[in-house]
């Protein structure tokens, strides 16, 4: 069978699999529609979380990060973990035991405030928005490169995909369909690992087959060799190459586990699990799950490097020739995202990191986990579930972050603020419009992207970082922080945020309107745009804490509500009222 | 102090080590003491690069359910479990 019919046949019957499951787990409650009416298990919730966590950018463009920063793609690694830790230890128990839907409910709840949920409701939105226009754009992007689909028709499927199962099944749906999604991205994702890590080091675990020996009988680790092979070529060193500076790096890391831990589509992940207890628990779940993916990451990266490395020059100073490439290199140079530009004539690749003499145009970072299969030869039934793995990891997390947005809006917006009286039909209904309305959106962002998408995933992580983090995290461990301090605190934090990301990126990413341009010697302390999220965390929480000094502490019956989430006793399934 | 009092102190104490652990694998010898733990290797690891591109994810996952674990304790030691 050819490629395209085998991948139409994997990537149909995945998504025939997601509606399946929807129809049979439809939501017809708000509390089965926000929180899957409580009774998701630990384990089943762990998993949940790993699909709707592993974007696009942890399944495709990761690895193909770190085969080109090396060393310095590890920013990557621990950030999209160690964040994990500040959620189970710092956040998700007590707002499981607090008992509400959504985040802003409880912002609005510990800080008895509308305006403060408000706040919350735009920071959110803000955050979200960001980050699940690179979900539509991954979607897009993979049904063009694999089924031979325009662009803008992939979209569309996608966003009808999710359309009809997020719609119909609300939290309980999405729940079931992400552990489904998350099995096929979990196989699709370390199957072609398991296979190139045996291929060049014999050892068919990919953790510690890039800490091994390569195969080829030379005895030589293949660290050690992918080091050699890319500084004779003029590239930094691999294990070494920091990613900016030091300072950088550390801010890049501690602003992506602080955006992790303040994400409200994950965060909402854990009211559905039935006691404080499970939500600990399925905090160390999701991380397993995530681990899979992750550890396996950088073996993928680094052989993916050698690989392609070995290809062009199969040995020093024996450059392939032109005429002779392999035909995945073919087909990617049709999609335009790797490009050979012959400079001095004599048939034959070079590929070097002097800009003068390197051939090799473009080598665009995402297809390394793409082509890796056929780059090492893998048979064609491992490319075309490669592909639904991507889907599927686009899929869920848009799905998640759309249901984020939706009861955003219609539970802290309309029945929390505007119309109190909502009966629970109607805010049912109004959400899945809501929800519809939201992917209309989404997609016509992913249409237009104003110079947009690029780079915005990293962004989302510095908007939740500086708002939504300091405000939760505050409003659990200070019984004092007021209300104003905590609305001057958000509005600070994001402020800061996006006061700097966009003079250096431009307003609203229109090019040309960047007042100080994207140029590092214009960033504070070398720290990068997408790194600064951690910088307007700690002006949130410096912000707070000022205002409480000047407004006062919170009321008294706040602080015994503050007690009261710090301890598990009597904790309920979550509600709306009680 | 009120046993609910001495509850949260016990656990604050708790957060505060695992955190501790936390900064220091990922932090310190993740990225600030990369270079000099760079000189001792495991296999063909250098050991400040196995921590950034692995030990530091296997330590968080061991913190993450030792967390749990010893929390769910404390609730049976203070009788505040659910």
């Amino acid at each position: 069978m050819d490629l395209k019919t085998l991948t139409y046949i994997v990537v149909f019957g995945s998504f025939a699999m997601y509606f399946g499951i929807a129809w049979w787990a439809r939501a017809g409650s708000t509390s089965e529609f926000y929180a899957a009416g409580g009774g998701v298990g630990p384990l089943a919730n762990g998993m949940a979380i790993g699909a709707d966590w592993m974007s696009a950018a942890s399944f495709i463009s990761m690895a193909g990060l770190i085969a080109f920063l090396g060393y310095g793609g590890s920013v990557f690694l621990m950030g999209w973990t160690g964040g994990y830790v500040l959620l189970a230890m710092l956040l998700a128990p007590y707002l499981r035991k607090h008992g509400k839907f959504t985040v802003p409910e409880f912002i609005g709840d510990r800080y008895y405030s509308k305006s403060a949920r408000v706040v919350a409701v735009v920071c959110l939105i803000i955050a979200s928005l960001t980050y699940v226009i690179g979900q539509m754009k991954g979607v897009g992007v993979a049904f063009s490169r694999f089924l031979d689909v325009q662009y803008d028709n992939g979209l569309y499927i996608g966003m009808g995909v999710v359309w009809v199962y997020a719609v119909m099944g609300g939290m309980k749906g999405i729940t079931y369909t992400q552990i489904a999604q998350y099995c096929v991205l979990i196989f699709a994702y370390t199957v072609p690992a398991v296979f190139i890590s045996l291929h060049l080091t014999g050892n068919p675990i990919p953790q510690l087959g890039l800490g091994s020996t390569m195969a080829d009988g030379s005895g030589m680790y293949l660290l050690d060799k992918l080091d050699l092979v890319v500084t004779d070529l003029g590239f930094k060193e691999y294990t070494t190459a920091k990613l900016g500076n030091g300072i950088n790096m550390f801010a890049y890391t501690l602003s992506l586990m602080v955006g992790t831990a303040g994400l409200p589509h994950v965060i909402m992940r854990f009211f559905t699990v039935p006691s404080v207890k499970a939500a600990r628990a399925s905090a160390g779940y999701a991380l397993v799950f995530i681990c899979l993916l992750y550890t396996v990451a950088p073996a993928v990266g680094a052989m993916a490097r050698l690989n392609l490395m070995n290809t062009i020059e199969p040995s020093p100073g024996q450059n392939l020739v032109y005429e002779e490439r392999p035909q995945w290199f073919k087909d990617w140079e049709k999609t335009g995202l790797l490009q050979f530009e012959d400079k001095n004539g004599d048939g034959k690749i070079q590929y070097t990191a002097d800009k003068d003499t390197n051939e090799m145009v473009k080598v665009d970072r995402d297809i390394m986990v793409l082509a890796n299969p056929a780059i090492a030869n893998l048979p064609n039934w491992v490319i075309a579930l490669v592909a639904a793995g991507g889907l599927a990891a686009a899929l869920s997390t848009a799905a998640g972050l759309l249901l984020a947005i939706s009861s955003s809006i219609s539970h802290d917006l309309m029945k929390g603020v505007l119309t109190p009286d909502l009966t629970e039909k109607s805010e049912l209904l109004a959400s899945r419009i809501i929800m519809t309305v939201a992917i209309m959106v989404a997609g016509y962002l992913g249409l237009n992207p104003p110079g947009f998408a690029a780079g915005t995933v990293a962004l989302a992580f510095g908007l939740a970082a500086s708002s939504l983090f300091p405000a939760l995290m505050m409003g659990i461990f200070s019984k004092k922080i007021s209300g104003p301090a905590a609305v001057a605190g958000m509005c600070a934090g994001i402020g800061v945020t996006m006061f700097y990301v966009f003079q250096h990126k431009g307003i609203m990413f229109v090019p040309g309107t960047a007042f100080l341009g994207d140029m590092k010697p214009n960033w504070f302390m070398g720290i990068s745009p997408n790194a600064f999220g951690i910088v307007g965390a700690i002006v949130n929480f410096i912000t707070a804490f000022v205002v409480t000094k000047i407004t006062g502490d919170a009321p008294e019956e706040i602080q015994h509500m503050v007690d009261n989430f710090r301890i598990p006793m009597g904790a309920g399934a979550a509600a709306a009222d009680h | 102090m009120s046993n609910n009092q001495e509850y949260w102190s016990a656990n604050l104490r708790l957060i505060t080590i695992c955190l501790s652990i936390w900064f220091v694998v990922s932090y310190g010898f993740g990225l600030l003491l990369v270079d000099q733990l760079n000189t001792i290797r495991i296999g063909g690891y250098k050991l400040g690069f196995w921590f950034a591109q692995q030990g530091a994810m296997y330590v968080f996952l061991i913190l993450v359910f030792y967390y749990g674990h010893a929390m769910n304790k404390l609730d049976k030691k203070f009788g505040v479990q659910e």
